[in-house]
């Protein structure tokens, strides 16, 4: 079984109060980075370790934290990002539920590191019961001298605070998320300027999402070096994975990365295979925004090697026969499903969630969202699929966030591998009506 | 009166208790001297949470205290989901129907709540007591068919659970 660095004692009975969290250790990495280290070294112990952002993006944290610009007299921020709303993704709510003070820890470390005496986290405003749990957290924290004035005698001063969303999926780009705490309407910004140089109310500001502040702690503690040494190439360290859809035992995970997927989907330690002892039709590894894998690729490559849970296999074969590991939301889908109901589903949720700024983003989504919706009622044609990548095409690349990306790349990898199934919703309307598709045939050559 | 009515900004502003006023004045706090715009969502939640809904009067109270335009709280509390800007009833159940969700039943879920409760999705019962609302993904996917009440989720809900929450949301909302 895989080493936890994250989530070991989340269920320990008390964990979330600050007195048995220290009991475990907890805080030590602030001790040891405000006694024992400048700034620039808790950065360098980042970079070393190899950690790449967990909400997603998976760029390196180490030298996102780097590019933070650094002017004379200017207000810097770390905002964590909490608006957990990926579809598919849960982890965070769960650490944060259980292990308040993991992540407080992991941003006083972490705003120690860049300079930041303010730092915010935004949650997304459905975790309200989230919120309260971290607000005594913090209240706790202070008043055990870990936030506030002179932390620990270093001189050094951070304040924390907890806000909420109101309920919208664009606020998790990094943009949109200022804007909203800011007060106002989670419309991305143009890049540039990047946050790190105009960020918060225009101070240099750092975004980053939960688990990638949480994962600081054991990097501080342990060093990046060992840190780096777990995992498999650029994809170091540990993930937390919120598996959901028909599975045996679904949840998160915390799993070093390197994991096969068939050990991770089948077993006894993880997800316990299929539900129902169905058989698996596909998985969208990392979130609803990446590329949906039919059976057949999904524990192998199309190369007919071990599919694993790192970046790099996860995206082995590009777009054409592979995914991403994204947010780690691994959603899977037993024989039953209906892959154009499934498809249809997410697009009416980014017709709903695009902020409606960019005219591809919010026009595509919707017509997308529409024509889903026919091909899925039995009131589509053939025109329709093509319709479909057309559309998509206009809209990949075309908007200032990458939420028109993540529309439109599941529509093309639910095309691109279950062509058959949506001709058969076309073919055979009635009958796509009364029995589901059931599980496609992998090419001969793959 | 809706917030995009021309003449909205004449609605007349409403008073809040003194537990919202003494919150509101607690998350304004949280942020630093001329940055209290930053507190304008927890202020509709707590809004939302007093009323249950958050009114034309109750935005314009807010741009008051805020010290900005009306329209400023309009435009903020017309993107963000979460805000009822017309009443609801005591329990706003909200069902999530995202892919994971819908994955292991949510259709089934959302079908029998309009069957129990006899209302379609976007209406309320008659008694006042429910309102149910379809939402996107509240990040519960491995838990779900799941629905959200008051800030409380409901997970892995069945026909057995989904009757007892029904019954005990009646019970609590009595009075």
């Amino acid at each position: 079984m895989s080493r936890k660095l994250l989530i070991e004692h989340a269920e320990v009975p008390g964990i979330a109060s600050f007195e048995t969290y220290r009991k475990h250790g907890g805080y030590a990495s602030v001790e040891k980075a405000l006694k024992t280290m400048s700034p620039d070294e808790v950065v360098e112990e980042v970079k070393k370790s190899g950690l790449r952002g967990r909400g997603g993006a998976g760029f390196p944290t180490g030298m996102k934290w780097s590019f933070l610009a650094k002017p004379e007299g200017v207000e810097r921020h770390l905002v964590c990002n909490a608006d957990e709303s990926e579809p598919g993704t849960f982890k965070d709510r769960y650490l944060m539920e259980k292990l308040p003070h993991l992540l407080i820890e992991g941003m006083i470390t972490s705003s120690y590191a860049l300079g930041a005496r303010r730092s915010y986290i935004y949650i997304r405003g459905e975790f309200m019961y989230v919120l309260r749990i971290l607000e005594k957290a913090i209240a706790e924290a202070y008043a055990n001298g870990m936030l506030g004035k002179n932390i620990l005698g270093s001189g050094y001063d951070l304040d924390l605070v907890v806000t909420p969303g109101g309920g919208a999926y664009i606020c998790g780009e990094e943009t949109a998320l200022l804007e909203s705490l800011e007060g106002k309407r989670g419309n991305p910004r143009m890049k540039p300027p990047f946050p790190a140089v105009k960020g918060l109310w225009g101070n240099p500001t750092v975004v980053n999402n939960v688990e990638s502040i949480a994962a600081v702690v054991p990097i501080v503690n342990e060093g990046g070096d060992a840190y780096a040494q777990i995992g498999i190439e650029r994809s170091t360290g540990t993930k937390l994975i919120s598996a959901s859809g028909n599975l045996v035992r679904p949840g998160v995970y915390e799993i070093e990365l390197g994991l096969s997927v068939e050990e991770f989907i089948y077993g006894d330690n993880y997800c316990r295979g299929i539900a129902n002892g169905k058989k698996l039709k596909a998985c969208i590894p990392g979130g609803s925004s990446v590329p949906i894998l039919p059976h057949y690729l999904v524990t192998k490559t199309a190369a007919g090697t071990d599919r694993l849970m790192t970046y790099e296999s996860l995206a082995d074969g590009g777009f054409t026969s592979g995914s991403m590991l994204g947010s780690g939301g691994f959603i899977v889908f037993d024989e039953d499903q209906c892959i154009v109901r499934n498809t249809w589903n997410f697009a009416r949720f980014y017709a709903h969630e695009s902020c409606g700024q960019c005219s591809p983003c919010r026009e595509g989504t919707g017509w997308m969202e529409k024509v889903l919706y026919r091909l899925e009622h039995g009131m589509g044609t053939l025109e329709d699929i093509s319709l479909l990548e057309e559309i998509n095409k206009k809209i990949e690349g075309n908007t200032i966030c990458p939420l028109g990306d993540a529309a439109a790349w599941p529509v093309a990898a639910a095309i691109r591998h279950f062509r058959d199934e949506f001709e058969w919703h076309v073919k055979s309307p009635q009958e796509a009506q009364t029995r589901n598709y059931g599980l496609i045939q992998a090419p001969l050559e793959a | 009166m809706k917030a995009d009515h021309p003449q909205a900004v004449n609605e007349a502003p409403i008073d809040f208790s003194a537990h919202t006023m003494a919150e509101i004045n607690r998350v304004i706090g949280l942020f630093p001297e001329g940055k209290q715009k930053s507190a304008i969502l927890s202020i509709l939640h707590l809004v939302q949470d007093e009323f249950g809904w958050v009114s034309v009067g109750a935005m314009n109270r807010v741009a008051q205290i805020l010290d900005i335009q009306p329209i400023e709280v309009y435009e903020v509390a017309t993107f963000y989901t979460m805000f009822h800007l017309d009443p609801v009833g005591k329990n706003v159940l909200e069902v999530c129907r995202t892919g994971p969700c819908q994955l292991v039943g949510s259709d089934d879920l959302i079908s029998y709540i309009e069957e129990k409760l006899d209302i379609k999705v976007g209406e309320t019962t008659k008694d006042g007591m429910f309102t149910l609302k379809t939402v996107e993904c509240l990040g519960a996917c491995g838990y779900g068919p799941m629905l959200m009440c008051k800030y409380q989720f409901y997970e892995r809900l069945n026909k057995e659970k989904v009757n007892e929450m029904l019954d005990a949301m009646r019970e609590a909302s009595k009075s």
